[in-house]
């Protein structure tokens, strides 16, 4: 399955990787490659399959109570952040 | 006939009113400091999980069981993945192609008082994003996430709304059906209740759907109409002149009165929904559905209907009446008190009482005359102490001095006149001083007989009984 | 004091109990050890000095009183993916280089609260993508028994910590194959839990449906020690089950007589080296005299278990690691333009190439138009696979093979193709796409290098699992063996 520059270019940006023109081919060869191997799938007949989302099956999700759990620790929190003013995250302007 | 049909669907965006976030122990109440209710998971730290607040998921069946629509007996969350800065994990808990409601409907009644049915087309849960601050941040956005996390039940409709006015009454009908269930408080404001409108227009008599625009964020009911109204203009006047419509998203400026696109997004979204491998499908038994369905109350539609049959009032006035569960509990305390008359007590409540508390923006919660108070005054009415026209006065005394009927009636002598006597005299003096007017309406000029009320009334200071006075001036007059 | 660290787990346990040595004593040879090994093996990103020795003071005081708990004073090691709160976590990779976690994963807190010391935080491959520890921003871990080799990955550094004698025990993770790989390749025993059986909260996402936290030790009964501390139901984290954790100790010595061990068919294939093949039978001998009795079954969809893994594994790792963004924590571009650059800069700084392979594979797998074609394909042979485990353990108990295909490999020998990489967990990934328990235990010696014994069993069988490790260990000495230089 051979990707194009463009689908690879498309794909970074979806996934927000900035990919230097050095990069591009590299990434180009082994996406190609890995899809290729993975192809190998097709081979495979599930017509009438259920595709597995969870290992374990017959599981079903826990409900838990609707309590109050949590206190402010935003001080704590917000040293590991690059840029903080007035409790805020800051990011470059975001215009809509 | 107008050429063109306008198609409409909506989503609405509800905040379900629960304690803690959907996935978190963090609290939900509005108008924190920033960032102070927004725990690990909520910050989509590394290695955080979510686990499911088991009253969002309650709630949402119980907005399905009131809009009749199938319960999923398993439903499944799943992510929908995009970048912005209000998204910590870079993605949204949601629900996809499984989600908790679906196929309900809603009665809407239309202008001309039919009852259109709605189709919906399914509710579903998921995380609500943060907000974005840019004020007062040169160069920078802040980012607040405290809102980040709150449950959201997402209610879309079946593209079945044909005109803006449409689309406000379905609008309506579900905030007033998420307020009756206690699942929201529609607190619009605040962020707790909000629309997108999906709006296309096409050829009347046309099947296929044309090409759509997505208005977001409306939060009030005059902008919803507004913007659809303008939408629709806008399209159509460019299909018209040989353009296209072009499928994005706009954003409604009020202060404009337009819609306008949303400043270039990147390429259109592409969400690569797969199911939330870090949640187990949600699976609801009948104990839980039915446990739910006891705490249904009764539903505006049914209301209004008892209110329709029991109290004699028009659709339109019961409808008005049951808008919220506290106008309904409220009026309702009134005919308590004050049983006989319920068609006067709806004109007062809906008249002079929502009049009042218009005027100060308080919710019927807030009056500051009780159920009882009015009654009171009702009660006075009905036993004709007082006129209807000087209750009024009598009414916002009661309102500003915080008194009641009978006192206030007693403090001005607002006493009705209805010894036949004394109107008989007023009558007599009335007609004595104006020699002229009663000679032109014996003569013949009937419309007169308004001057001579008036003057018999500005001369009982407001107090002769209406009925009474028409009576006997008419046969006074006639004689 | 210099024999210290060929005691085990349990039994230094014990030994503090009893009071012949203390736990700092302990701690301090140890790290002796590890310092003086950085420089060959750099098995650690960070080691925590102070706060170990400060741990272990407190821990001896507990002994003193007599009220210690299974694992008072014991050091260990955890894999740099468990947060841990105070210190650095990394997952191996410059977008986490700084971040220092302000809460403990579940096992971190759970293991200290048996009474474990902490002395670092062990090296691995980058957000665990990798099989041998040579995709680290830390630089690679190299393999004790011969340091040009790879240890394997992505826990390469706690298994390398772990066969060097650098600590007794160390937690792990496994997605593919990330625990068991490198415990083959180092010549320890790696145990991967069932899906479900040990808590993920705080063990930084790689791929939801398919990671496990589990152990690598010196030997089962270390492995089953540290499990029973381990394991268990975590409100935190809904995919962990509900269910009682057995004392996996005292069930070390059940009978293996009549065991039932299949052996895969599709294990025994062309890419198998003879060397661990012939290392695999013979260990496969042993239990037939232990009164095993050995049945060849076949999972005829397993082979598409590596296809299967690079779908789905990439497309859970896609949408797991979008929070790291430079926003909230992480790395953080300089001087963004805009808001989009700021994403794309600090993303392609903050990772490296093999996650951001996966990534984008991840999401491309995941994008309109090739979702059926790929990822709900993968899910269904994920079903398949799985199906053909549950028929397979209606007729055998556990099955057996080899862990890897090959011993340890040279470093820089498989990095420029990533499939030979990927190929290394060919016998590993089945177990995890399934939520089998697995483990691999030492059985032989492949010229210098140590080969690895899986054995895997049906859901909640770790208990079963163990016992048959622990059964080979009994009969065998293959566990006690130390790389030259460490002993």
């Amino acid at each position: 399955m051979a990707l194009t520059r463009e689908q690879i270019e498309s794909i970074a940006a979806l996934a927000r990787l900035e990919l230097t023109g050095a990069e591009l081919p590299v990434y180009q060869q082994s996406l190609s490659s890995i899809l290729e191997f993975v192809g190998a799938l097709e081979r495979a007949d599930t017509a009438s399959v259920t595709p597995m989302a969870h290992p374990l099956p017959g599981l079903s999700q826990r409900l838990r109570p609707d309590e109050v759990t949590e206190q402010d620790h935003h001080s704590e929190y917000q040293q590991n952040a690059p840029q903080v003013t007035a409790g805020l995250y800051l990011v470059p302007k975001v215009i809509e | 006939m107008s050429a063109w049909e306008t198609v409409i669907g909506l989503e609405i965006h509800a905040q379900l009113a629960t304690r803690s976030k959907i996935f978190s122990g963090s609290a939900t109440a509005y108008g924190a400091p920033p960032n102070t209710q927004a725990n690990l998971v909520d910050l989509g730290y590394p290695g955080v999980l979510p686990v499911l607040n088991g009253a969002a998921v309650r709630m949402a069946v119980k907005l399905g069981l009131a809009i009749n629509a199938r319960i999923a007996p398993s439903s499944v969350f799943a992510r929908k993945n995009y970048f912005y800065p209000d998204l910590p994990k870079g993605y949204q808990i949601s629900q996809y192609e499984l989600p908790i409601v679906a196929q309900g409907s809603l009665e809407i009644a239309l202008e001309d008082g039919q009852v259109k049915r709605v189709g919906i087309t399914r509710a579903h849960l998921e995380e609500d994003a943060g907000k974005s601050l840019h004020e007062g941040l040169p160069g920078v956005s802040g980012i607040d996430l405290n809102r980040a996390g709150t449950p959201l039940v997402e209610i879309v409709s079946e593209p079945e709304l044909r005109s803006a006015k449409e689309a406000v009454a379905y609008m309506k009908k579900v905030h007033t059906l998420v307020r009756y269930l206690e699942i929201c408080d529609g607190n619009m404001q605040e962020g707790s209740f909000r629309c997108d409108a999906n709006v296309s227009v096409r050829r009347t008599g046309s099947e296929t759907f044309g090409t759509r625009a997505e208005i977001k964020n409306l939060n009030s009911f005059r902008f919803v109409e507004r913007a659809i109204n303008y939408e629709v203009a806008r399209q159509i006047e460019l299909l018209e002149s040989g353009g296209k419509v072009v499928q994005e998203t706009r954003l409604y400026d009020p202060d404009k009165g337009e819609t306008r696109s949303m400043r270039s997004k990147e390429e259109a979204n592409d969400y690569r929904y797969f199911p939330d491998p870090d949640l187990l499908p949600v699976v609801l038994d009948a104990a839980l559905i039915e446990s739910v369905r006891a705490t249904l109350p009764e539903l505006p539609d049914q209301k209004a209907a008892r209110f329709a049959r029991d109290y004699g009032l028009s659709a339109y006035d019961a409808a008005v009446l049951t808008v919220s569960r506290e106008l309904a509990d409220y009026y309702e305390a009134v005919l308590r008190a004050a049983p006989k008359d319920p068609k006067l007590a709806a004109n007062w409540v809906m008249g002079e009482l929502a009049g009042a508390l218009n005027k100060e923006s308080l919710e019927i919660g807030a009056s500051r005359m009780s159920a009882q108070r009015l009654a009171g005054l009702l009660a006075r009415i009905g036993d004709a102490t007082i006129s209807g026209k000087l209750a009024k006065e009598v009414f916002e005394a009661m309102w500003s001095e915080d008194s009641d009927a009978d006192r206030v009636i007693e403090e001005r002598g607002l006493k009705q006149i209805t010894d036949s006597g004394a109107i008989e005299r007023a009558i007599d003096e009335v007609m004595q001083k104006n020699p002229g007017q009663l000679a032109e309406y014996r003569a013949g000029k009937d419309k007169l007989f308004g001057f001579f009320v008036g003057q018999v009334m500005k001369a009982t200071g407001g107090k002769a009984n209406p009925a009474q006075l028409n009576d006997l001036l008419r046969r006074k007059l006639s004689a | 004091m210099s024999e210290l660290h060929h005691i085990g787990l349990t039994a230094l346990a014990a030994g503090l109990r009893e009071r012949r040595y203390s736990s700092v004593e302990l701690v301090q040879a140890f790290l002796k050890r590890i310092e003086a090994s950085q420089g060959a093996l750099n098995a650690f990103i960070s080691v925590t000095r102070e706060a170990a020795l400060a741990e272990a003071a407190a821990a001896d005081r507990i002994l003193a009183s007599g009220t210690g708990g299974a694992l008072t004073g014991v050091p260990i090691a955890h894999k740099d993916l468990f947060c841990t709160r105070g210190v650095r976590t990394t997952c191996g990779s410059r977008m986490l280089e700084n971040f220092v976690s302000p809460y403990d994963a579940t096992v971190v807190a759970k293991l200290r609260q048996a009474g474990a010391v902490m002395l670092g935080k062990t090296n691995m491959d980058e957000f665990a993508m990798g099989s041998s520890n040579e995709t680290s921003y830390f630089g690679p871990v190299r393999n004790p028994w011969d340091v040009g080799l790879v240890p394997g990955g992505s826990s390469g550094g706690s298994a390398a910590a772990v066969a060097a004698r650098l600590v007794p025990g160390a937690t792990a993770t496994d997605t593919g194959g990330s625990i068991r790989q490198p415990a083959a390749l180092c010549g320890i025993t790696g145990l991967k839990p069932t899906y479900g059986r040990v808590s993920r909260y705080g063990m930084v996402a790689f791929a939801s449906s398919l990671d496990q936290g589990g152990t690598l030790t010196a030997s089962a009964a270390d492995a089953a020690l540290m499990l029973r501390a381990m394991a268990g139901f975590d409100p935190h984290d809904s995919t962990s089950v509900e269910r009682e954790v057995p004392d996996y100790v005292a069930q070390l010595e059940q009978p293996l007589a009549g065991l039932k061990v299949g052996l895969l068919k599709e294990f025994f294939d062309t890419g198998l080296d003879p060397q661990n093949e012939r290392c695999v039978r013979e260990a496969l001998e042993v239990f037939e005299g232990l009164g095993a009795r050995l049945i060849e079954v076949s999972l005829p969809n397993l082979p598409l278990s590596v296809p299967v893994y690079y779908v789905v594994a990439p497309a859970e790792c896609s949408s797991n690691l979008a929070r790291y963004d430079g926003v909230r924590f992480g790395h953080r571009c300089e001087k963004p333009r805009d808001l989009q650059d700021l994403y794309r800069r600090s993303r392609g700084e903050g990772f490296g190439a093999e996650v951001k392979r996966r990534i984008m594979t991840g999401t491309y797998v995941l994008s309109a138009g090739y979702y059926d074609a790929y990822y709900l394909k993968a899910q269904r042979v994920r079903q398949l696979i799985s199906a053909d485990f549950t028929r397979a353990f209606a007729q055998v108990d556990v099955l057996m093979g080899p862990t890897t295909p090959t011993a340890a490999f040279a470093l820089g020998a498989k990095t420029s193709d990533p499939i030979t990489m990927y190929l290394n967990d060919i016998y590993t990934i089945g177990a995890n796409l399934a939520g089998l328990p697995a483990a691999s235990v030492p059985c032989g010696f492949a010229g210098k290098l140590p080969v690895g014994l899986q054995i895997v069993g049906p859901h909640f069988s770790e208990a079963r699992v163990l016992a048959a490790a622990h059964g080979l260990q009994r009969a065998t000495d293959w566990h006690t063996r130390i790389p030259a230089g460490y002993a």
